[in-house]
Order: C-alpha cells, then structure tokens, then sequence
C-alpha cells in the first residue's frame, strides 16, 4: 500500500507512472475505534476481503471527526490523500467543490440509490447532481433518554408537552433526584438546544434559523423563547454539570440517580452496554414538543479522486457494499443509529431502533428530516461553531435570554 | 545509586535536614495524586467507574483492563490493543532523539567554543524558532515532505522532529558549555586539537546531565508527539499516541475509562525507562575530575 | 600546508553549524511567512491565494473570545512560569543535598512529563470535580465544610489549568536546575565555604548566579509551554465553562482547522509570534549581550 499511496503522491506531482499491481487496495480513513463502532466497520472490511479488495486502515479519532479532518487536510497537501474518508455533512461539500472527490453515479443508478436514500441525505452526497459519498447511517439528536424505574416510582407516564416534561423533571427534583442529566460541554449544550428550538418554534422556524440562517429568525421572541427553555434545562441540571463526559451523563440514568437525558442515539450504546433493554429498563422519545420532526446527522464515506482504473473498482465495490442492505442493517444495529437507506428489514433492530426507523421514514416523507445545527448538518462548522460560543456561554449565565438571541445574531453574521 | 560520586559541599543541620525531607516527600504525595488514580480506576471494573467511585480503591480488583489496552482493545478496524504500534514509535524516537542530541551539542559546542560574528543572531534565531505553533507547520510541512517522497514515511517523522528539536537542544547544550572554562579548549587547540578532538575529549565527557536533560526532553516530547504523528504518518508508520488517541478518543462510542488509564500507563513506560536509566547519568564529580584531568 | 588546515578549522564549525540554520531558516521563518501571507487572505479549508488585506486582522480583534483567551494566556504564564520556575529550583536545591533515596524521588517528580495529557487529564478532571473528587472525598472523611470547585467556577477555572500545568512540568524544571547544580565546580563552593559563607548566602550569592543560563532554559522552556498549552485545557475543561479556559492555542487550532477559517487562524498565530517576540527580544537581548 505504501508503494501505492507513493504512486499517488507522484500521480498528484504531475510524473504519471506504471500501474501499482497492489492497486485494488483501499485505504481508509476514519474515526471508528470504540469496541461497538469499529466491530461494526469490520463487517465492512471483511465484505470487501471476500471481493479481493484489501483494507489498509487508518484511524485518527478525536474531536467527533475534527482530527480526521486535520490529518486528510496534511494527507491531501502531501498529494497522498487516502481512497475513502468518513466525513460528515458540510464537509463533504466542501471537499467536493474543492475538486478532491471521485464521483460514485455509476454505482448509485446500478443500484438505485436515488430513490431509497432520502432526499435531506442526498443533499450532503451529492454535489452538482453527482453521486460522491455513500451515506452509512443516520444519526439523530432530539431523543430523551429516561430511566424507566424512576419514572415508575414517580409515577410518572412519557411526557408529551413540554410542560409535561418539565413538571416530570420538577417531580424528580423534589424526589431528589437529578431531573436532568448533562455533560457541561460546548457541543452537548448545542445537541440539546437542537431539540429545544424544535420544541419551541417548530420545523419552519429552525429551517429558518439554523438552515437559512435568517437573522429574523435568529433574533426573534420564539429565539427568546428557546433560550428561556434551556434556563429551564438549566435549573434542573446537578452542580457538578460542567465538563462532564457525555457517558457519564448517560451513566446518572442509568444509575437511577437522574430521570432524563436529552442526547444523540448513540447514548443508547452505553444504556445496552450496562445490560438495559429499551422499554424494560429506559424509555426512548422525542424531546416533547419536537414529535414528528428528526434532526439528523449523517456518516457517509466519500471517495478521493483516483485515476486509475483497478482504484476505482475499488472504491465501487466498497459504495456498493456499504449501501447494501445487509451491511447498512449489521453496522446500525451495533452503532445505535438507523439506516441511511429507507428500505432495510426492521427485523434485528431493538424497539428504539425500529422507532427511529419509522420516525425517519415518516420525517423524510413529510419533509421533516431536518439536518442537526449542533452536529454540522445544518450549516458550515464556522457557523455550526459561532452558535455553540453563544449557547454554552448562555448555558453558563453569561447572557440572559434577550441578550443571547441578540448575541446569536452577531455571531453568525461574523461567521459567514 | 550515584551517590557514591556525589560530593556536594553544603553541609546541612539535622532539623534542616528533617524539613527538606518533608518538602520532598509531600511535593512526591503531589505529584503522585493524579497517578494513583489512574492507577486505581485501572484495576477495576467499568461499572464500579460509572457507579460514582472514581477516587476509591477498587472493591474487585482485575487485570483485564490492563490485557485489553496491551493486546485486544480496538484501535482501529481490527482489535489489536497498543502493542504493535510501539515499535513504530521506537523506530522513530531512537534515531530522531540519537541525531537530535548529537547537533544540539554540536551546536551548542560551536556557539560557546568556537565564536564568531553574528553567532549570538544565530543562536537568537534559532531559540525563537522554538515557539512556533505546529499548528501552522501542519500544512506547509506536508506539502515539503510530499515533494521530498517522505511523506507518510517513519524517515520523514523523524526529519519532522529533528527539525523541530534543533532550538531546544542548542539552548540546552549551549547554556551548560557556556559555564565550561574556554581556557581548556584553548589549551587544548595549542596542544594541537582539532575541533572534532576537542569536541570528543574534552566536551562530550562532561555532558552527562545536560544530555539527560536534552534526551528526556526530546524522548517525553517526540514519544508524547500526537499532531505530527496524526497528519504524517501512514498506516504503517503510526505511532503509539496516535493508537493511544484512537483508545481514548472516541466520540460516540462506550468509554471504557479502565481501559484508557492502563493503556496510558502502558504508553508512558518507555518514557519512565528513559527517566530511570539515564538519571542515573545525573552524577556530581565528573566536571571536576575533567579539571584536574 | 598548515595554513590551509588552519583555514580549514577555522571554517568547520561555521560549517557544522549551517544544516541546522538552513534547516531553521526554510521549515521554521519560511513557514512563518508562509502564514503571515495566508493572514491576508481568504483561506478557509486550505491555503487560498485571494488577497483580503488587514480583514482577518479586523474579524479576529472582533470576537470576543479572542479577547479571552489572550487574558487568560497572561494569567496563566505567569503564575505558571513563576510558580514551576520557584518549584523546581526549590527541589533541585533539595535533592542536590546528598539525599537518599534520590534515585526514586527524581522519576517520581519527573513522571508527569512522561504521560499524555489526552488521558491524564481525565483524572485531573475527576480529581478537582467538587462531585467525585477531592471535595466529595473531604466530605466523606467528615470535613464537611470543604469546598474546592474551582473547576465548575467561569472566573477560577483557569487557576486548575495552572494546578495541573505545573503538575505537569514543574518537575522537568528541577531536572534543568539540578543539571545546572551538578555542573558547578565544587571548588568554588568549598572555597566559599572556608572564608565562613553560611548556605543561604552561599545559594544566594554564589549558586543562584551560577545557574543564570539555567534560569534562561527554563524561561524559555516554560514560556514555550504555556503559549503553546493545547492538550491541557482539551482534556481539562474544554475551554469551557463556557469558553472561559481558552487560550490562543486552542483558538488558533479551533480557526485553523475546525471551523475552516485558516485566514483568521493564521492571523492568530502572527498575532501570537508578535507578541511572543516583542517580550523574548529584550530579555534575549539582555541576557546575551553581556556574554558576548
């Protein structure tokens, strides 16, 4: 491979040599390493080894992709870039205009993808109309993770509004638990404001304001609104929240010592980690008020530019297999997420797996699959990032509600 | 263990004695702390982590954690623990602190020994050079080390790091030679030595403790490297921070914090040998014998 | 014949020296031009060539948690530095007294050099969180009272990146001083020691002077350290609560590589190397004029 990726350096500097016979390899960058995820990805490998296409692995995680990022960025100046890289949402974009990406329409009009992947998805895989990634999974971030023994003993039922929610997270408190479980956290501040602003305005309003990024929008009441909501997040949240790791949050409902976690799917790894069963032992639902809407994010591996013709085969082979039904049901299963494509048999999935594969379904078809602000599906990581500044710092009672709406509005008109 | 050829001239009471002592001991309990926990949440299992008890011994005692960050814990795509990537980080640490030593001391010996004019410009520039941000090398280096054919390469890490290793190890070199007597490389320089002689007979006997310095500054710091390692690196050249990252690191999946501290612990060993084996180099007596010598 | 050996020891040093100067010349001062021409620019993801003039410069002063991290990078290297600096000087002194045990005491107070902050700094985190740490630990061995949430405090928050920093590094600077100590030749010392010397007046007219290269190195070292401070605040805060522990370093690597703004990054890093210069090139001026 090493022989290869060379070839490559010398192809991109311009002195055009003779086919590597090692050339039906790929190398493959990405962020799996965790037990769950990289198991998952190893069906994927193994798939691709029973079609004679070896797998040269390259893993940098770090920062939810950020070191990735970094690595194909020196990869790509060397003129060594890799064959396929996970990425997400704009970045695919990005690379693609950058003129660094193979196009993939062969493989997806051979198998259909255009009219199994939903639309919100292809517009991250797509760049001018051309297939150039092969979306892997679909993540997403409105859910609530409850502890089902807590909500019992407080009798209390899955709340439907927000001000169920809240008088259920107030409920906890006075039983002296911890309403709400969080990690103090730039980047899970912004997943919950992602459910909070649904819950507030609804789909048209974060369209405008997250999507269009209309200052309108940004700086309006229902804004004001939302923010009011995460100071009512806020005061059920324990002390100690800041900084807190994600998985301990999730650790807090699972120890019963809180009630609730707003957090992405991936949550659900660490509750079937700790031997819970959905509906048994926690509950999964939609941040109340945001029923109906999904706000997702999406791993896709997008395939670099390779001119010759064994490489190529090669990347094919690995879009076909990943957007196989049987991989796309394997690799969800184990990573919590659900299926990039609509039409794989729900049979393996647990119930917050089928939930989500329904929930998907009937958002896409309404229109209503929205991409995540807080997890770079909604706009470009500068504004993706100028948001967090202004939520967390609000989180953190720097700002009050009227002025953190205000502030939002500077901060993404700097950034863009 | 070096003791015997220590010989310090300060005589100290037996009260001072008991209070230096206490300082020692309490500044070890300080930097222990963070070190035993580390240690303990390594022995135990994940649940009793998760269950709250981060400061505490561990209620069931187990290895596995350790096992699993040497041999089975997943880095990448396959399950293979920390352990192959060691030896691509002593590939790479060996030469690069070897050849980074021997021109910081060559450098050193020049700037002190051998003057000339705009040698202290020189040095200025090269002790500035220690502050740039390797964040803004990043993308530079690796288009220089595409058009050498180094890129993705064991060979061009180690070029990375010597490179960015001159500043530091001339500074070193050159502020303990500059304590040395001139008079003696003078003499020797009459006595008809040359500069590689002179070098090797006189200078390099007396550079035990500043070569300490420099080779765990040096080791801590290319062994420590992540960034480099990260953007330069090809899948057969990474190094172990870089799996070490991949352990840790992961962003949506379980954190198996047991596993985290004993492949830490695991990863910092060839550096605590290093400390180990070459403090024992810290030795007083041999600068005076050289005088009399 | 002996002429042109002469001639020729005399320019073999300078030519000794000169792979090291090329070497620092191209991939230390070209890069830094390299990234003060992208300041002018419109790079985003990669290297643009679009010239944009003194933008980058207005758009950085613009945001608030620049001016953030810039004060907080002034707290932080200056206690930091003082506080290793009066550190490892003090230990070095300590050690350097014929103690026993010597041999184990040095690795332990050099050991935290060794570990990754990635992971090291999860324990630091745990340890100074009032929840499970060192507040939760007093409380449960009856002293109830205790309160350390220095961490979770928006305006305390930086002194625990200190804590940890000098956790971290303080022990490499007693190992410079303890090299700078050994170095000194004992005759001096005894010599001061008949004409009735006492040992602080020995330390403090004689040793202490002696170490002044010492003092350089660990000057320049802990500087180094803090300005570049990236791992640390990562793995500690976050730069959080809120953005209150960021410093320039993780702003610069935040512009440059997360957020796809290079431009602004690299104004940044000039910003940061201007600044860095403009305190060095006094102090370098100083301490090396008067030996040359």
């Amino acid at each position: 491979m090493k022989r290869a990726s060379k070839l490559m350096g010398t192809v991109a500097l311009g002195l055009l040599t003779a086919v590597s016979a090692q050339a039906e390899d790929v190398e493959v960058l990405h962020w799996w390493t965790s037990g769950g995820e990289a198991a998952a990805l190893n069906v994927l490998k193994e798939d691709l080894q029973g079609q004679d296409i070896g797998w040269n692995d390259m893993p940098v995680a770090g920062g939810g992709g950020e070191a990735a990022m970094t690595t194909l960025r020196a990869r790509v100046t060397a003129g060594n870039p890799p064959t396929a890289v996970q990425m997400l949402g704009f970045d695919i974009q990005d690379w693609a205009a950058e003129g660094a990406l193979g196009n993939l329409n062969d493989v997806a009009a051979a198998e259909g993808w255009d009219a199994v992947v939903p639309a919100a998805l292809q517009a991250f895989a797509k760049y001018d109309g051309n297939w150039i990634s092969a979306p892997v999974n679909v993540h997403s971030t409105n859910w609530v993770w409850a502890n089902k023994a807590v909500l019992d003993e407080l009798g209390l039922g899955v709340p439907s509004t927000w001000e169920e929610f809240v008088a259920a997270m107030q409920a906890a408190k006075d039983a002296g638990k911890v309403g709400l479980a969080h990690g103090g956290q730039a980047w899970q501040e912004a997943t919950m404001f992602d459910g909070v602003v649904l819950s507030a305005g609804g789909p048209d309003f974060y369209k405008k304001a997250f999507i269009d990024l209309d200052p309108e929008a940004l700086g309006s009441d229902t804004m004001v609104e939302a923010f009011k909501r995460m100071e009512t997040l806020r005061s059920y949240v324990d002390d100690n929240f800041s900084g807190r790791d994600w998985n301990l949050a999730s650790a807090m409902v699972i120890n019963g010592e809180a009630a609730f976690q707003i957090m992405g799917d991936w949550a659900k790894g660490e509750f079937l980690n700790a031997g819970k069963v959905p509906d048994q032992d926690f509950l999964c639902f939609r941040v109340p008020g945001s029923e109906g809407v999904v706000t997702f994010n999406s791993d896709q591996f997008a395939m670099f530019n390779v001119s010759e013709e064994g490489a190529k085969a090669a990347q094919a082979a690995m879009a076909a297999s990943i957007m196989a039904p049987s991989f796309q049901s394997a690799f969800n299963v184990v990573k919590g997420s659900v299926p990039a494509r609509t039409d794989v048999p729900q049979d393996d999935f647990d119930a917050c797996g089928k939930k989500g594969m329904d929930q998907l379904a009937e958002a896409a078809a309404n229109g209503t699959l929205l991409g995540s602000m807080a997890h770079g599906h909604a706009n470009r990581a500068g504004v993706k990032n100028a948001i967090y500044d202004v939520v967390t710092a609000h989180f953190n009672g720097e700002f009050s509600a009227e002025e953190a709406a205000e502030e939002l509005v500077n901060a993404v008109e700097t950034a863009m | 263990m070096s003791h015997a050829t220590q010989d310090t001239a300060v005589r100290t009471g037996r009260i001072a004695r008991t209070f230096i002592y206490l300082v020692l001991l309490l500044f070890a309990l300080f930097y222990l702390l963070p070190f035993f926990v580390m240690l303990a949440n390594s022995l135990k299992p994940l649940s009793e982590i998760t269950g709250g008890n981060m400061m505490a011994l561990p209620q069931d005692w187990t290895i596995a954690p350790w096992l699993s960050a040497w041999s089975t814990a997943q880095i990448g795509v396959e399950p293979t623990g920390l352990r192959p990537y060691f030896l691509n980080s002593i590939l790479m640490v060996v030469p690069a602190v070897a050849i980074s030593t021997v021109i910081g001391a060559l450098n050193g010996y020049i700037l002190t020994k051998w003057r000339f004019r705009g040698d202290t410009v020189i040095f200025g520039l090269m002790l500035f050079s220690c502050f740039i941000p390797f964040q803004i090398v990043l993308i530079p280096m690796a288009r220089m080390l595409g058009l050498m054919g180094l890129a993705g390469s064991t060979p061009g890490l180690v070029l990375v790091h010597v490179v960015y290793g001159i500043g530091f190890g001339t500074l070193y070199f050159r502020n303990y030679y500059a304590a040395f007597p001139t008079e003696l490389v003078r003499a020797a320089q009459i006595d008809g030595a040359g500069f590689f002689q002179i070098f090797w007979r006189i200078m390099l006997p007396v550079s035990g403790p500043i070569a300490v310095v420099n080779i765990i500054w040096q080791f801590t710091n290319i062994w420590n490297d992540f960034l480099f390692g990260a953007s330069f690196a090809d899948l057969d050249s990474m190094p172990m921070t870089v799996a070490l990252n991949n352990l840790v690191n992961s962003s949506t999946g379980v954190k198996e914090y047991n596993v985290h501290f004993a492949g830490a612990i695991l990863a910092a060993l060839p550096t605590l040998l290093v400390y180990i084996v070459a403090g024992r180099y810290f030795v007083r007596g041999l600068m005076a014998g050289s005088v009399k010598g | 014949m002996t002429d042109l050996r002469t001639r020729f020891q005399d320019w073999l040093p300078r030519l000794v020296l000169s792979p090291s100067l090329a070497a620092v010349l191209v991939f230390v001062y070209g890069f830094i031009a390299f990234t003060l021409y992208l300041s002018f620019t419109d790079s985003r993801m990669l290297p643009s060539y679009d010239w944009v003039g003194l933008e980058n410069y207005s758009k950085l002063w613009g945001l608030r948690h620049w001016h953030t991290a810039i004060a907080n990078l002034g707290i932080f290297a200056l206690l930091y530095i003082t506080i290793c600096t009066a550190i490892g000087l003090t230990l070095a002194i300590f050690l350097d007294q014929k103690i026993r045990g010597e041999g184990l005491l040095r690795p332990i107070y050099l050991y935290p050099m060794a570990l990754s902050f990635i992971v090291t700094g999860t324990a630091w985190k745990w340890f100074l969180d009032p929840g499970i740490g060192l507040e939760h630990t007093m409380h449960l061995w009856g002293w109830e009272s205790f309160e350390f949430g220095w961490i979770k405090d928006r305006d305390m928050a930086i002194y625990t990146v200190v804590i940890a920093a000098v956790w971290q590094s303080s022990g490499f600077v007693m190992a410079m001083f303890l090299a700078g100590l050994r170095g000194i030749d004992n005759e001096i010392l005894k010599a001061a020691q008949i004409d009735g010397a006492s040992n602080w007046n020995l330390y403090r007219r004689i040793v202490i002077p002696l170490l002044r290269p010492a003092f350089l190195s660990a000057f320049v070292i802990l500087s180094h350290l803090a300005v570049k401070s990236y791992d640390l605040v990562i793995a500690l805060t976050g730069g959080g609560p809120g953005r209150a522990t960021e410093l320039p370093a993780t702003f610069m690597y935040s512009y440059t590589f997360t957020r796809n703004s290079m431009g602004i990054g690299a104004a940044s890093a000039v910003i940061m190397l201007m600044t860095i210069a403009a305190i060095m090139t006094p102090y370098l001026y100083a301490e090396l004029k008067d030996k040359g």
